[in-house]
């Protein structure tokens, strides 16, 4: 069994006494920006160890989600909860069990790559002390450790992601996103990027949102949900939403749902 | 979130400005060319030019050099201001804005701790200025020193609290020629910083009124007056006012509710 799976629960349930709250719940989801309907009606639940693709083209609506998760602004219909929290009533709980990688490069170029860790872990409010032994571990994990006291400058578009990637666990989130994380990257960083992630969430029971218009990155293991225009079309485990498609492979099973050709 | 973490949170922010400033010698020297240049040329060539009678906080005639101390400390105090808030417009269009807002603090509180960083470069750099001043004839009480620190912490934290809010507005920031033209130059020179305004107003009257609404020219007086030991109500006011009107903009501004930032995002 690739996926530990732990009771749902009343998914009403909130607040701080859901300890077994799933991860991440979206309900109802919709956003405008001005009459463009970004979202519509968008729900789906990610569960601990869940590794879920957010497969949809350029324009579907993923960065938006990503945003409204995030909270970079305000949902205006629908719900958000991250273990149990809602994004808006109780943000900083939210945020604080919450690891991104964005899709535009955030290192500081300034700064070291420790000076860019330790950057974060402080507005987590880490101690410096705890925050040196964290960053250690998530940096060699991501065998970067030779390149700490180097400037982010000198790094590869590779090696920054896999910075970002250390730098989005240090505080020990338990849901992680990453909007699209491997663009631009050659395909040992991506396959590194896959692998590690895919490595989290069975071992540690991360549960993990990935968005991309990659059809090659959903693989048999993972869970996927389908955006479109706005819409969830199909939500579930990858061969299974290929079985309810009457596809024989994701790519034919999304071209059906969509109507569209994916990459 | 306990008050410590609040507290290495700030921490955090600050180290990384300091860190930043620091790591970039460019910055730091051009910040304090530029209002050497305007104390060592700019103020030769005109104290023959401009005759300055006695006026407050000043007890005799003053050499033009004195005079324009003070609206080049506030020179400083407003390039700082507004560069940290380029800053924050670049960090927002890399990206690491977006690390910022999506950790747990609050964002008021983040917003202040940017400021708070923003300040504390600025108020060094004062002094840097200061010091280097000292040997150019600006001689100001020495406890003068001591009681411009408040007068420049509030008048920094205006000035870049201003920044702060242009950078949640405005989204073409990252041009500083557009800064420079449209906020800068104009609140530099119409203000008290180069020119006692009583001239201003034997010139032209509405001038002077523009510069009388200035906060800019309150800054100055107010860091003036602070530099003589002697304390401005007015420029004070206006300079709190100011702080926590401009406060309040940018709290506003980068609101995930009502802000811009999220009127904004129109695209994917």
């Amino acid at each position: 069994m690739l996926e530990v799976k732990t009771q749902t629960g009343d998914a009403s349930a909130a607040g701080p006494s859901a300890r077994e709250a799933p991860p991440l719940v979206v309900e109802g989801l919709s956003h405008a920006f001005g009459k463009r309907q970004a979202l519509r009606e968008v729900s789906f639940q990610l569960e601990r160890g869940d590794r879920t693709m957010l497969l949809g083209l350029n324009g579907a609506g993923k960065t938006t989600l990503f945003s409204l998760i995030t909270r970079l602004y305000n949902h205006r219909g629908g719900s958000i909860r991250i273990f149990g929290w809602e994004i808006q009533r109780k943000p900083s709980e939210a945020l604080a069990r919450l690891g991104v990688v964005f899709q535009l490069p955030t290192l500081d170029l300034e700064l070291s790559v420790a000076q860019n860790l330790f950057y974060h872990a402080a507005l987590h409010g880490l101690p410096r002390r705890e925050a040196a032994t964290r960053l250690k571990r998530e940096i060699e994990r991501v065998g970067l450790t030779d390149r700490l006291r180097e400037n982010a400058r000198t790094l590869s578009g590779g090696q920054r992601r896999r910075v970002e990637i250390a730098r989005a666990l240090i505080h020990r989130p338990k849901l992680l996103l990453l909007d699209e994380p491997t663009v631009g990257l050659d395909v040992a960083s991506r396959q590194f990027l896959l692998d590690h992630v895919r490595m989290l969430c069975r071992e540690e029971g991360l549960a993990a949102l990935w968005a991309t218009h990659l059809i090659d990155e959903v693989d048999d293991e993972a869970r996927v949900i389908v955006l479109h225009r706005g819409q969830v079309l199909a939500e579930g485990p990858v061969p299974e939403v290929i079985r309810r498609a009457n596809a024989t492979s994701m790519r034919e099973a999304f071209d059906k749902l969509t109507g569209e050709r994916l990459e | 979130m306990k008050p410590v973490h609040y507290y290495r949170c700030m921490r955090g922010i600050v180290w990384r400005e300091a860190l930043r400033f620091l790591n970039q010698r460019g910055r730091f020297l051009a910040a304090l060319v530029r209002p050497l240049v305007w104390l060592l040329i700019f103020a030769t060539g005109f104290r023959f030019v401009l005759g300055v009678s006695i006026i407050p906080p000043y007890q005799t005639y003053i050499p033009y050099q004195v005079y324009i101390a003070p609206g080049l400390i506030g020179m400083i105090l407003m390039f700082q201001g507004m560069q940290s808030s380029l800053s924050m417009v670049w960090d927002r269009e890399t990206g690491s804005m977006r690390t910022l807002l999506v950790s747990p603090l609050p964002r008021w509180y983040l917003l202040l701790s940017k400021l708070i960083a923003a300040v504390i470069v600025s108020v060094l750099q004062a002094y840097v200025f200061l010091i280097i001043g000292y040997f150019w004839g600006i001689h100001p009480p020495r406890w003068g020193y001591l009681t411009v620190l408040p007068a420049l912490i509030l008048s920094g934290m205006m000035l870049s609290a201003l920044g702060l809010f242009l950078s949640s507005v405005i989204r073409q920031l990252e041009n500083f020629a557009g800064v420079m033209n449209f906020v800068i130059f104009p609140m530099f020179f119409a203000s008290s910083a180069l020119y006692p305004l009583w001239t201003v107003k034997q010139a032209n009257e509405k001038l002077y009124d523009i510069c009388m609404m200035n906060p800019f020219t309150h800054a100055v007086e107010l860091v003036r007056f602070a530099l003589y030991e002697k304390f401005n109500h007015v420029a004070f006011a206006v300079v709190g006012g100011c702080l926590v009107l401009f406060a309040i903009l940018a709290i506003v501004g980068y609101d995930p509710g009502r802000g811009l930032i999220a009127r904004r995002q129109g695209g994917e």
